[in-house]
C-alpha cells in the first residue's frame, strides 16, 4: 500500500504563480475604449450596407469583430507590456501592474483570435472573417510587433487596423467589398494620425522615454503639425464622400462638412500652437474633439439612413 | 513514501478564482446558446432536412 505524506506550500512563496487577476483584469485587456469605437463603426458600416442581414446574426457579426478587436488589444499588451511599464498612460495596465502575466495574456489574445475569426465566418461569411483575421494580424504583427518601434510612420500604417471594422461589418452583410465600404475604411484611415500625434505632441516625453519613433519625437513638433494639418483636410474631404458617391443624404453631407470644418479648426489652432507651449491646450482639445467628430461622422450616417427610409418610405 | 504537493490559496487568490470561475461559466453558457441561436437562424427550417 503506498504511503503518502502532504507538504503544504504557501501560495505566496516566489516559485509558486497563482493568480490573482479578476475577470475584470482579463476585460481590461481587451482596451474596452478602443473597443467601444470598433463596435460603434462596425455597426454603422453593417447598418448602412445595401441588403439584408439577420437583426441576431447582425449582433453576432458586431460582438465577433469586438472580440476580434479586443483579442488584437490583448495581443498588442502582451508584446508591449516592457514600454507599457515606463509609460505614465500605460503603467497600470494588468500585465505592467502584476495582474495578469504575459503569457496568460498571449493565450487569452490568440484564443480570442481563432474564436472570433471562425464564428463570424460560420455566422455570416468568410470574406469578412478573412478581413477580420487580417485585421488582427495587421494590429498585432505589422503594427505591435513591427513599426510601432521603428518608423514614425508607424500609427499612419497602423490606423489601417483602426479603419477595418466598418469594412468588415459592410462585408458581413453584401459578402463584397466595394468603394462605399472603402470610403468609410478611408475616413478612419485618415483621421487616425491628427488624432494620434495630438496625443504624441502632449505625451511626447512618454514615447521618448520608451524609444518610440512617434513623429513629433523624429522630425519635431513643427513638421508634425503640417502633416496633421494635411490630412486633417484630407480626412474632411473623404468625410463628405458618403454624400457626393449617393450612399448617404444632404442631411448628413451639411453635417459633415460642418464637422470636418471643425476638424481643420482645431487642428489650425495646434499647428498655431508655441513649439515651447508646456499646457499644450490645443492639441489636448484636437484629441477630444477628434474622437467626437468620429462618433458624430458615424453617428450621422445612421441618422442620414434613417431620414432616407422615412423620406423613402413616404 | 509518495509525497503531494498541496498549495494554500490565500482568501484573495480564492476569491480571484471563484469570480474567474463564475465568469468563465457565464461565458460558456452564453457560447452554447450563440452557437443554437445561429445555428437554428442558418439553418433555419431545413435543420430537420437530412438524410439518414
Amino acid at each position: 500500500m503506498a504511503v503518502t505524506q502532504n507538504i503544504e506550500i504557501k501560495s505566496s512563496s516566489s516559485d509558486v504563480h497563482l493568480s490573482e487577476a479578476l475577470a475584470g483584469d482579463y476585460f481590461e485587456l481587451l482596451k474596452p475604449r478602443v473597443m467601444s469605437l470598433v463596435v460603434f463603426t462596425a455597426a454603422v458600416g453593417l447598418i448602412v450596407a445595401p441588403g439584408y442581414i439577420n437583426p441576431f446574426i447582425g449582433m453576432v457579426a458586431i460582438l465577433c469583430i469586438a472580440i476580434g478587436a479586443g483579442a488584437s488589444g490583448a495581443l498588442n499588451m502582451w508584446y508591449d507590456a516592457d514600454i507599457d511599464a515606463v509609460m505614465t498612460r500605460t503603467r497600470k495596465r494588468p500585465i505592467p501592474s502584476g495582474r495578469i502575466t504575459k503569457s496568460e495574456a498571449l493565450g487569452f489574445g490568440i484564443g480570442l483570435s481563432v474564436f472570433s475569426t471562425i464564428f463570424l465566418g460560420l455566422a455570416t461569411n468568410w470574406l469578412a472573417a478573412g478581413i477580420l483575421a487580417f485585421t488582427i494580424v495587421f494590429y498585432a504583427v505589422i503594427y505591435t510587433m513591427w513599426l510601432k518601434r521603428s518608423t514614425p510612420q508607424n500609427i499612419v500604417i497602423g490606423g489601417a487596423a483602426g479603419a477595418f471594422p466598418p469594412m468588415i461589418g459592410w462585408a458581413a452583410v453584401t459578402g463584397t467589398v466595394t468603394i462605399e465600404s472603402i470610403v468609410l475604411f478611408a475616413i478612419i484611415f485618415l483621421w487616425t494620425p491628427p488624432h494620434f500625434w495630438a496625443l504624441a505632441l502632449f505625451k511626447e516625453g512618454d514615447y521618448e522615454a520608451v524609444g518610440v519613433p512617434m513623429m513629433p519625437n523624429v522630425v519635431g513638433a513643427r513638421k508634425t503639425k503640417i502633416q496633421m494639418l494635411v490630412y486633417a483636410v484630407l480626412t474632411a474631404i473623404v468625410g463628405v464622400l458618403p454624400t457626393a458617391l449617393g450612399f448617404a443624404g444632404l442631411a448628413y453631407g451639411i453635417v459633415s462638412a460642418a464637422l470636418g470644418l471643425g476638424f481643420i479648426w482645431y487642428t489650425f489652432k495646434t499647428y498655431q500652437m508655441r513649439d515651447d507651449d508646456e499646457t499644450m491646450k490645443p492639441a489636448k482639445k484636437l484629441f477630444g474633439y477628434s474622437i467626437l467628430y468620429l462618433f458624430a461622422i458615424f453617428g450621422m450616417l445612421l441618422i442620414d439612413r434613417g431620414i432616407m427610409l422615412v423620406v423613402g418610405g413616404l | 513514501m509518495a509525497e503531494i504537493e498541496r498549495v494554500e490559496l490565500t482568501e484573495k487568490q480564492a476569491k480571484a478564482r471563484k469570480g474567474r470561475s463564475i465568469a468563465l461559466a457565464l461565458l460558456l453558457v452564453a457560447f452554447v446558446v450563440l452557437v443554437y441561436a445561429v445555428t437554428v437562424i442558418k439553418i433555419g427550417p431545413d435543420i430537420l432536412n437530412r438524410s439518414l
